[in-house]
């Protein structure tokens, strides 16, 4: 079983979770996570599952508290790429994953930073950067 | 002991696949195992996914719950009216659970973690059983037939 590669990108901590993780292994990237967004002191993290086929109650708890702990770091935590049918198994479980913010992709969750960003920085707009519509993210106004 | 008994009566077959759980690599085996004998006998991507999900909380439950001690068995199910399905059975002889019922219910647990792996393994599958004796063990049989 391979290692999971943890990359920094800009002020973000990248997580592409890529092989099936037993539950040690699974802790062990959680601490991994932790120290990297120590060590860095990284704006945002960014966990992205959309090569994980199940995510059930042990994995699903450990991204939420993963998320959780980053906060109280200061880090704002994004699960990218959940997969249709995970989300639908996590319902039947009912394993709610609320508190957790999700994003479709890791292009969509690094938007979503940004945003997050913007209204801790008390910005007054924020303008979602790739077109596409011209979809704009709401103002944050103080 | 509860028996399965919708729709014609299920069929025994010869095991497909059998193994040990005892480790946390274990549960990671029977969930590939299971994975590709799903894949090849045709289930949606999402039967595969809910199934798989269930395995992966039952054999949890015997690494954890039921030292380590117990194993899967996997075979092929068949109903009167021609479906067929798949079939799992995990047993161990762990402490047994004395209260099945209170067992099932999510957030029940005896250690301290969110107790939904019972209760769920039965909504993600279509049959499951369990039977359960005190300070014998457990067996829980779940099937998913095909559409
Ligand atoms: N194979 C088993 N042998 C003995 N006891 C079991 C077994 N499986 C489950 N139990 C008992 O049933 C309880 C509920 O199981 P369930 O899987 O729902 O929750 P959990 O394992 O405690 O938590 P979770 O699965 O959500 O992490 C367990 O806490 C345990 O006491
Ligand atoms: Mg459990």
């Amino acid at each position: 079983m391979g290692e999971v590669t943890i990359l920094k990108i800009g002020k973000n901590v990248i997580v592409p979770i890529q092989t099936e993780l037993h539950d040690h292994a699974a802790r062990k990237l959680q601490m991994d996570i932790l120290n990297r967004i120590e060590k860095t002191g990284a704006e945002g993290l960014i966990i992205d599952v959309s090569s994980v086929s199940i995510i059930d109650s042990f994995l699903g708890r450990l991204l939420v508290e993963t998320a959780k702990m980053a906060k109280l770091m200061g880090t704002e935590t994004v699960l990218s790429g959940m997969k249709k049918e995970v989300v639908l198994t996590l319902i039947h479980l009912g394993l709610t994953m609320k508190n957790l913010r999700t994003a479709l992709n890791i292009e969509d969750a690094l938007i979503l930073l940004e945003s997050l960003k913007g209204k801790i920085h008390e910005k007054k707009e924020y303008r979602r950067p790739c077109g596409g519509g011209g979809a704009e993210y709401p103002s944050y106004k103080y | 002991m509860k028996r399965i008994e919708n729709k014609g009566t299920p069929r025994s077959h010869a095991v497909v696949w059998e193994q040990d759980i005892s480790s946390y690599e274990d549960i990671i085996l029977a969930r590939q195992k299971v994975k590709s004998l799903m894949q090849g006998m045709g289930f949606s991507l999402l039967a595969q996914t809910r199934v798989i999900t269930a395995v992966s909380e039952l054999a949890r439950n015997i690494v954890i719950h039921a030292g380590g001690g117990g194993k899967m068995s996997v075979s092929e199910a068949s109903r009167t009216d021609k479906r067929s399905g798949l079939k799992c059975i995990f047993e161990d002889s762990g402490p047994g659970i004395e209260d099945i019922e209170k067992a099932m219910q999510a957030g029940f647990s005896t250690s301290n973690s969110l107790g939904l792996g019972l209760g769920g393994a039965k909504k993600l599958c279509n049959e499951f059983q369990i039977e359960s004796v005190s300070g014998k063990g457990t067996s829980i049989t779940i099937i998913e037939w095909l559409p």
